[in-house]
């Protein structure tokens, strides 16, 4: 079993397209979506993981590519500028995944993209703005 | 034993001072014993790198041709407003200073993304600032607008002067409503979600020195990565609250008035502060030594993170309606571990003042000092005192009466 987190974005024709429920059905894949969203060009983004078979997680992402949903890994979309942060830890107490973590010998603050699931908690409660998802 | 600053400075000029972080000097006393070390150390460095509202700058920009008259009329730095109500080319910039159309908590919570703290970490960083001013002229200084790019090399004079910092102890803030909300201790989560502080703890300058033996008017210290003076007690220093058997304040203490060259400073220890929903501030970095002048002085820098306790502080009810009341009490081991127990209830912390930078400051101040860079100077006056006969008091009201 593979697990991966990737964001997905889909042109406006296949806004209305069951392509999740397709990617569950026929490459069965277990998908749990951490956010999505439609602009108001009807275009889709939706943050994901996505669990399942090397040979279905393969298909499946082929599958998407030719229906035109480009997929992208969720770390892409998730910065953090180390050299803004100071470590003062305003982020580790709200942080659900503890993709902000700290060391607390040093007190020193990491950042573990593969923890992240884009929830944005960060956001507001960096005082020195080290952490931005572009989502 | 008892030694003088001259004495250690002389031993500083010799390269020959010990020196020890706040944070070393723990266990380096520890194990030699409080007397034998006393003997041996001469200088404990502190440090604190955190959030510092009450700060600002002020600064000289030279006179024009023909003169321009700033005060009396309006100046901005990047659209941030400066004080001007003192002579034609002199103005304050606070740290907490935002530009008129800055949105502010229109949509709530606001951002807070600029402000006066960010136009002096630009100036310090030798970035280019857009002064705009209008004056109402005069015969002597007859000009009536300006608009000009400005550094911080251009000006006579540019001083960071703040008249509050460096905390001696703070609040722990915790939020028991239900809703969100945001403080300048940060975005607290409701019920309990989570606790928020703001002291380097073992590290801090005050909670070194908590009588003020060694601190006062004229103490030479590492303010913004530069050199500074402390020039008197803080606006808010309350010295006689409750303390430990050891002499530490159970809460907040007392407070620093520092200035320094601006010039001189950095922009990794002047860095502006966005705290969301509330506004603009300045963390700022300060280094504070502590000479070793007896036993008692050292032992005072022997307090650990254990023995340092606060107080838990509702930031939903009890501090904007100012009912004073604690909901318990807690130490810094306890929230620099990552939680504390509060009505019962395990509650995650945070904190607002780096303890990773602190450390970093005590050792640059260490380094300065071994290498012959930094005396120490003995204070014209030390800070008010428990004998000091301080109160800190909170505004008692008094209503206008209306004239017809």
């Amino acid at each position: 079993m593979q697990k991966k987190r990737v964001v997905f974005s889909y042109p406006s024709h296949l806004v209305d397209q069951p392509v999740i429920s397709k990617l569950v059905k026929d490459y069965d894949l277990t998908v749990n979506i951490l956010r999505a969203r439609i602009t108001p060009k009807e275009e889709g983004r939706l943050v994901l993981e996505i669990t399942g078979k090397r040979s279905g997680l393969e298909a499946g992402f082929q599958y998407l590519s030719e229906i035109g949903v480009e997929t992208q890994p969720l770390a892409q979309d998730v910065k953090w500028y180390e050299d803004r942060c100071t470590h003062c830890t305003a982020c580790i107490s709200v942080c659900p995944t503890q993709a902000l973590d700290v060391e607390r010998d040093k007190m020193e603050v990491s950042f573990n993209r593969d923890k992240c699931i884009a929830c944005e908690i960060c956001i507001p409660v960096c005082p020195y703005q080290a952490m931005e998802i572009l989502f | 034993m008892a030694r003088t600053i001259e004495e250690i400075n002389e031993k500083i000029r010799k390269g020959k001072a010990v020196v020890f972080t706040a944070e070393e000097i723990i266990d380096v006393a520890a194990e030699k014993g409080v007397k034998k070390a006393a003997q041996e150390v001469d200088v404990v460095t502190t440090g604190t790198f955190g959030p510092m509202c009450s700060s600002g700058a002020y600064f000289n920009v030279g006179h024009t041709k023909p003169r321009i008259k700033l005060g009396g009329g309006r100046t901005c730095l990047n659209d941030v407003p400066v004080y001007t109500g003192v002579a034609a080319v002199d103005f304050f910039l606070g740290a907490t200073a935002m530009a008129d159309d800055d949105p502010r908590n229109k949509i709530y919570p606001g951002r807070f993304s600029y402000g006066g703290a960010y136009v002096i970490e630009e100036l310090v960083a030798g970035k280019d600032v857009r002064l705009t001013a209008t004056a109402y002229g005069t015969d002597c200084y007859p000009r009536k607008e300006l608009e000009t790019l400005l550094s911080l090399k251009d000006m006579n004079e540019a001083v960071l002067f703040n008249m509050r910092n460096a905390y001696q102890n703070y609040n722990v803030a915790v939020n028991l409503s239900d809703r969100m909300i945001y403080t300048y201790m940060g975005v607290l989560q409701p019920k309990l979600g989570n606790a928020n502080y703001c002291s380097a703890g073992q590290l801090s300058p005050l909670l070194n020195d908590p009588y003020y033996r060694t601190i006062g008017l004229g103490t030479r210290i590492f303010l913004g990565g530069g050199i500074g003076y402390v020039v008197g007690s803080g606006t808010q220093h309350n010295p006689n609250v409750a303390r430990t058997d050891e002499g530490v304040p159970r809460m907040t203490a007392g407070t620093l008035s520092v200035k320094g060259d601006l010039k001189m400073m950095s922009p990794r220890w002047l860095r502006g502060t966005s705290f969301t929903g509330y506004g603009v501030t300045l963390t700022v970095g300060i280094g504070v030594p502590i000479p070793v002048l007896n036993e008692e002085i050292l032992r005072f820098t022997m307090v650990k993170d254990e023995e340092i306790r606060t107080q838990v502080v509702d930031y939903s009810d009890s501090y904007p309606q100012n009912i004073p009341g604690s909901l318990g009490e807690v130490n810094y081991k306890q929230l620099k571990e990552g939680k504390i127990t509060v009505q019962g209830k395990e509650v995650p912390t945070s904190g607002l003042s780096s303890y990773l930078k602190a450390r970093e400051i005590a050792g640059i101040l260490k380094e300065w000092i071994e290498a012959g860079k930094f005396f120490l100077t003995q204070p014209v006056e030390l800070l008010p005192s428990v004998d000091s006969g301080i109160a800190f008091k909170p505004m008692k009201e008094r209503p206008i009466k209306k004239h017809n």
